[in-house]
């Protein structure tokens, strides 16, 4: 991703950028672009390196930025209605370690509005198209930052994952996208979904830039003390010879898409020539996953979402007679169906008389799953699975059906829950064309080798 | 029928940290313009995360151990959800399951034992003013750090309640937790009432009156509200379980028609924050750093102080920490000073931030002692002691600076006895002596101590004098 062979300027490449973006405005990606920020930008990277200045590891390099990142360039609006017209005073620490190096953030992209959805249908601001079939989704929730890096606007993107919000758009564009171990990077000035789950990452080209971007944006953070010590660049790389795969026997059945088993089958296959030992695993407590996903997440989104009131900032429903009208008025406008249905289901499973039947009988399904994966690696370094039982799935389809939509979710909530970090791969398409991604899955801190490992699977 | 009464009392407790509970803004926004203690944490921004202040955990140990409360080595935050301006969070963090500070008891001056269910660390909330057709907010308060003391209904009279909530302001303010200004909120009072017949094994419906600031008006409140659920049930009626507001101008409560029902705070762990674990060695440390408390000071100075004079002393800190450091000898002199002198000075609040010295006192009583001083010139001296123009200088120079050391020199006196009988004026008063005229005596010292210009012992003279004049 460097510039510095100067074969090239930042300015050539923003501006490339900026062209593309607008080539592709009818996908639907960006829910702002900053031509002028970024070609600004550009020009001061592009006079310091004729200056002779020393510039950073990613000087020059376009990104996209997905909207639930704080940073005072352009509203920060997680494309829900009830940010309108925040600007946030604030950079994201994650935002301030990419620019320090001079990444370039040309514009940001859509998502499912505060990240709920599988699809980016979910947005205040429409869905975001696939990028290889226009008539499908593009994943969510991180749709816009998938399709930026998918269609070759950017060189990466940020996303966020709560339950695969990186890896499943990642697989359906055909690109990298990492949910680096819960905790490796700061959600310092990230709009909250889910605090015990939320996971900052990207979306990358090859798993080289994947390790650059890691290297710089992971790392404690005073203002988020649920992140671990630094541990990335320090992990011992580990030898990559003799490693046992595993292979959930649980998710090869009939109802995942027989293109995405073969695909599976074919890598082992692969792994197995190159002398890597292939592990069947039995992980009966996944079958839990999804229903703690479904009651631990909505119960923080219920929560987090608490803030959105219409008092201090973003929209404000007017003519309300009184506060409490101001409450109902502000949050029935402004916020989408998906996040009513999430704030519903959260503040029922924490109401008394039942937090104890849902919440915490969730709770306990999570600390079974969290001992699973223990179990797992005791048996196999990594873990190779899809990331969702389809491929990208035809716009519409199952926005009536919630049930339908929270089942694309199957494969990927458990390493949320458990905090163990995941890269989706491109794995081969389809027989109509479509990508297919793998998730590896591997133990906590496991992030590097996993990315180094992933070599292995071109 | 008779009826007993059952209390319990959640007390708030503000802590003094240098900042607040969750962000690094200043703790201390007395006298500051509304909202300019507010971070974007405080604010509640989006991506906003609390970052635990390490002080308020200290503040709460050495809370926790002047109550001998069981500090839990594990304890973790919650989230208590609501709507209201004055939480810009939509939810106040707490600790609901599992608090920091353990069950322990709080002695009371007569002896009796209040038990202390548990106290936890939260953040306060904001300040609404209500205006006819609007309010306005100021978050300066938003997450100041608060304890909240929960009694268990241990507390069977008003007068009991009354000093309950002065001994927790006591210990608090000697564990040095909080600024402890009741007038602005330092610790507030949410006070539960019951009564029952007295052979009834279980208690009576309870009504709260929160919010109350003051001793007096926990006193009031309570005895009010005995004797409004007794004659309730005397006469047959039910007591109403609610929440009843107190006013201090009527002397009244009134019960509060709230529109909503119980409340339901859905509370839920906070995942922001990793639990607490403090290692035995780091609450012992802490909890070393405890002084001594009143309870402390009753067993200590029992025997030197009267009793009233150490209840209207304990009230003061400072003033005890002062007598912990001057020599013993000395506590029983300076206590009196610091009783009848000093607090009955205006400025007597002022002068409780710059106590003399431990050496300043003790030089003092010591002069006192020695008969060096005089009671009056004593007082006179330690009031001198909080001069500014006086405070650096030691208590010797003071009393000679102003001449108010006494003539205690035998010899020195004799020389001034003898001129003074030899001054004709006195002639007849001595003849009136030797006559038997014992009053006259009184005219004589006089004599002397004009002649000494007040520096002569008054009793070491007359001695002399009756000795010269037999």
């Amino acid at each position: 991703m460097k510039i510095a062979d100067k074969k090239t300027t930042a300015t050539e490449l923003v501006k490339t950028a900026l062209k593309k973006a607008k080539e592709y405005a009818d996908y639907n990606i960006f829910t702002f672009i900053d031509e002028d920020g970024a070609l600004k930008r550009a020009a001061e990277i592009d006079a310091a390196i004729a200056r002779g200045e020393k510039v950073g590891k990613l000087a020059g390099v376009p990104y996209a930025l997905k909207d639930n990142f704080l940073s005072p360039r352009g509203e920060t609006t997680a494309s829900a209605h009830i940010l309108q017209g925040f600007k946030s005073p604030i950079t994201a620490t994650a935002v301030a370690k990419l620019e320090a190096e001079g990444a370039i953030m040309i514009g940001r992209t859509n998502l499912d509005a505060f990240a709920h959805g599988s699809s980016t249908e979910n947005s205040y601001f429409g869905p975001t198209h696939n990028a290889v079939d226009f008539e499908r989704v593009a994943g969510g929730s991180s749709g816009g930052s998938a399709v930026a890096v998918a269609l070759d606007i950017v060189e990466f993107a940020t996303g966020t994952d709560t339950g695969g919000s990186i890896r499943q758009p990642a697989s359906f564009n055909g690109v990298y996208g990492l949910k680096p171990t819960y905790g490796c990077i700061s959600r310092y000035g990230v709009v909250a979904m889910a605090s015990s789950t939320d996971c900052i990452g990207f979306f990358s080209k090859t798993p080289e830039d994947m390790d650059l971007l890691m290297s710089i944006a992971s790392g404690q953070d005073p203002k988020d003390m649920t992140t671990l010590p630094d541990y990335y660049s320090e992990a011992p790389r580990g030898s990559l010879s003799k490693l046992r795969i595993g292979v959930i026997k649980e998710f090869d059945n009939e109802s995942v898409d027989a293109d995405i088993r073969k695909a599976l089958k074919e890598k082992c296959e692969t792994l197995k020539k190159k002398g890597y030992e292939i592990v069947e695993l039995e992980m009966p407590a996944l079958k839990y996953a999804l229903a703690a996903y479904y009651i631990i997440v909505p119960a923080e989104v219920a929560s987090n979402l608490s803030r959105y009131d219409g008092v201090r900032y973003g929209f404000r429903s007017k003519e309300s007679e009184n506060l409490n009208d101001l409450y109902l008025n502000t949050r029935s406008e402004g916020f989408m169906p998906e996040n009513k249905r999430r704030i519903m289901i959260g503040n029922f499973v924490l109401s008394s008389g039942f937090y104890d039947a849902y919440f915490l009988k969730a709770a306990k399904a999570r600390t079974l799953i969290v001992q699973e994966y223990e179990k797992a690696f005791l048996k196999c370094d990594f873990i190779l699975t899809p990331v969702s039982p389809n491929p990208a799935f035809k716009l519409g389809e199952k926005v009536n059906d919630p049930v339908a939509m929270y089942l694309e979710d199957l494969m990927s909530v458990s390493l949320n829950l458990a905090g163990v970090p995941g890269l989706a791969i491109p794995a081969g398409k389809t027989n109509s064309g479509l990508p297919v991604g793998l998730q590896l899955v591997g133990p906590r801190r496991s992030d590097k080798k996993l990315i180094e490992f992933s070599k292995e699977l071109i | 029928m008779k009826y007993i009464p059952t209390i319990g009392i959640e007390c708030h407790v503000q802590l003094c940290t240098k900042t607040k509970l969750f962000s690094e803004v200043d703790n201390d926004a007395r006298g500051k313009e509304p909202n300019s203690c507010v971070s974007p944490v405080d604010y509640a921004l989006p991506g906003m995360l609390p970052r635990l202040n390490g002080e308020a955990i200290r503040l709460a140990i050495l809370a926790g151990r002047a109550m001998n409360c069981e500090i839990n080595n594990n304890s973790r935050f919650d989230r208590k959800h609501y709507f209201y301006p004055d939480s810009p969070k939509g939810y106040q963090i707490t600790q609901y399951y599992a608090p920091i500070i353990g069950s322990g008891y709080v002695e009371l001056p007569s002896g009796t034992r209040i038990k202390i269910e548990h106290a936890h660390l939260e953040g306060d909330a904001g300040k609404l003013t209500h205006f006819d057709s609007y309010s306005l907010v100021d978050l300066n308060r938003v997450d100041t750090p608060l304890i909240e003391i929960v009694s268990m209904p241990d507390i069977h009279s008003a007068k009991d309640a009354h000093d309950y909530c002065k001994e927790l302001w006591r210990l608090m303010r000697y564990a040095g937790v909080t600024y402890g200004d009741l007038y602005n909120g330092n610790m507030r009072f949410d006070v539960n009432t019951s009564v029952a017949p007295e052979d009834s094994k279980k208690l009576g419906t309870r009504t709260e009156v929160k919010n109350l600031n003051s001793f007096r008006s926990v006193e009031r409140a309570v005895e009010y509200e005995i004797a409004r659920q007794t004659k309730l049930l005397e006469a047959g009626e039910k007591v109403i379980q609610e929440t009843r507001g107190w006013s201090d101008a009527t002397g009244k409560t009134t019960g509060q028609r709230s529109k909503e029902e119980a409340k339901d705070y859905r509370y839920m762990p906070e995942p922001d924050l990793p639990p607490i674990h403090l290692t035995e060695e780091f609450v012992e440390a802490e909890s070393s750093k405890l002084p001594m408390m009143p309870a402390d000071y009753r067993t200590k100075f029992g025997g030197i102080i009267a009793n009233d004079t150490m209840e209207v002393l304990l009230d003061y800190p400072e003033l005890m920490f002062k007598l912990n450091e001057i020599d013993e000898k000395n506590v029983k002199s300076i206590s009196n000073l610091f009783a009848s002198v000093l607090l009955a000075e205006e400025k007597s609040a002022e002068y409780l931030n710059d106590l003399p010295s431990a050496k300043q006192l003790n030089d003092l009583a010591q002069m006192n002692e020695k008969k060096e001083l005089s009671s009056t010139a004593a007082k006179e001296v330690f009031l001198r002691l909080f001069d500014p123009q006086m405070r650096g200088k030691d208590t010797r120079s003071i009393a000679k600076e102003l001449g108010l050391i006494q003539e205690n020199d035998l010899d020195a006196l004799g020389a001034i006895v003898d001129t003074v009988l030899a001054k004709p004026e006195t002639k007849k008063a001595q003849d009136d002596f030797r006559a038997g005229e014992e009053k006259v005596i009184g005219f004589l010292v006089g004599q002397v101590m004009k002649e000494s210009h007040g520096k002569a012992n008054p009793s070491a003279v007359q001695e002399i004098l009756r000795k010269k004049l037999a």
